[in-house]
């Protein structure tokens, strides 16, 4: 029988998942992709405890929640092409322009 | 016994799909992969009741969202050995061991935490268009008219971020 913790689990897995991938990569682009799976994983468990406790409100926040990443992605892959333009790299460790 | 044998079908395949996001040195097999994690979370999402979400995750993020990526991983054409390289050893180590914490923190409070809830005896709350819209358009209504702004930011942003300047 497929109860609440077993939904919750494979969305923290997920979640785990995508923070080892922001933690190892240092391509821009793929540190992106990795904040996309730990949104996936959010909108998981919101899903989740909407069925369990029987309330749309879960799914809205879903609804709100993709919104919000389409427009963070629209930016943040801008800012990657300009970084990919001005300063030559995709290396997260070397764009170290507002340290000093 | 259909629901266990799709709920494991589905979240191994999304697991795998995920890892390998991750761990793949090329980015263009990277965001295809994420695309089956997309797919897989749908369909999980079908499993829940939540009909219209399922279609926007499909529709926004497998149809928009994703295909951004792939767009300007192929415009930039990095050289491969830079896209490669991962991080050195001990940030690699000291940031797997740190999620790897987190995950079982997270499992020992879900463990402790969401016995009390179990899926069978709740009210379904089907997550029709019919249902969301009503919902969007009452009680969601302030929210729904913010997240315009949210996305003309975005808009202006981008078009500014990539303008070119004038010398």
């Amino acid at each position: 029988m497929i109860t609440l913790t077993h939904y919750l689990m494979a969305s923290a897995l997920l979640f785990c998942i995508g923070l080892i991938g922001i933690l190892i990569r240092r391509n821009v682009l793929m540190i992106l992709l990795c904040i996309e799976l730990m949104f996936n994983a959010a909108n998981f468990a919101f899903i989740a405890y909407a069925r369990a406790l029987g309330d749309l409100g879960g799914q809205i926040i879903v609804f709100f929640t993709i919104i919000v990443a389409a427009a963070e992605v629209t930016v943040g892959l801008a800012i990657a092409i300009l970084l990919s333009r001005q300063v030559k790299t995709l290396n997260a460790d070397e764009v170290d322009l507002l340290k000093w | 016994m259909a629901e266990t044998v799709f709920f494991y079908i589905f979240t191994s395949l999304m697991i795998a799909a995920a890892l390998l996001v991750v761990f793949h040195r090329q980015p263009v097999y990277s965001v295809l992969s994420l695309l089956v994690v997309m797919f897989c979370l749908a369909s999980l999402f079908v499993m829940l009741g939540a009909y219209f979400v399922a279609a926007l995750q499909i529709l926004l993020y497998a149809g928009a969202v994703l295909v951004l990526f792939l767009f300007v991983i192929m415009l930039l054409n990095l050289a491969p050995e830079a896209l490669a390289r991962m991080r050195i050893f001990t940030l690699r180590t000291i940031g797997t061991t740190a999620a790897l914490v987190l995950l079982c923190i997270l499992w020992t409070i879900v463990r402790a935490s969401g016995e009390r809830l179990s899926l069978s005896n709740a009210a379904p709350a089907d997550g029709t268009v019919e249902s969301i819209g009503r919902l969007l358009f009452t009680a969601y209504l302030l929210p729904f008219e913010l997240v315009s702004f949210i996305i003309l930011a975005a808009i202006v942003g981008a078009v500014t971020l990539a303008k070119q300047e004038k010398r």
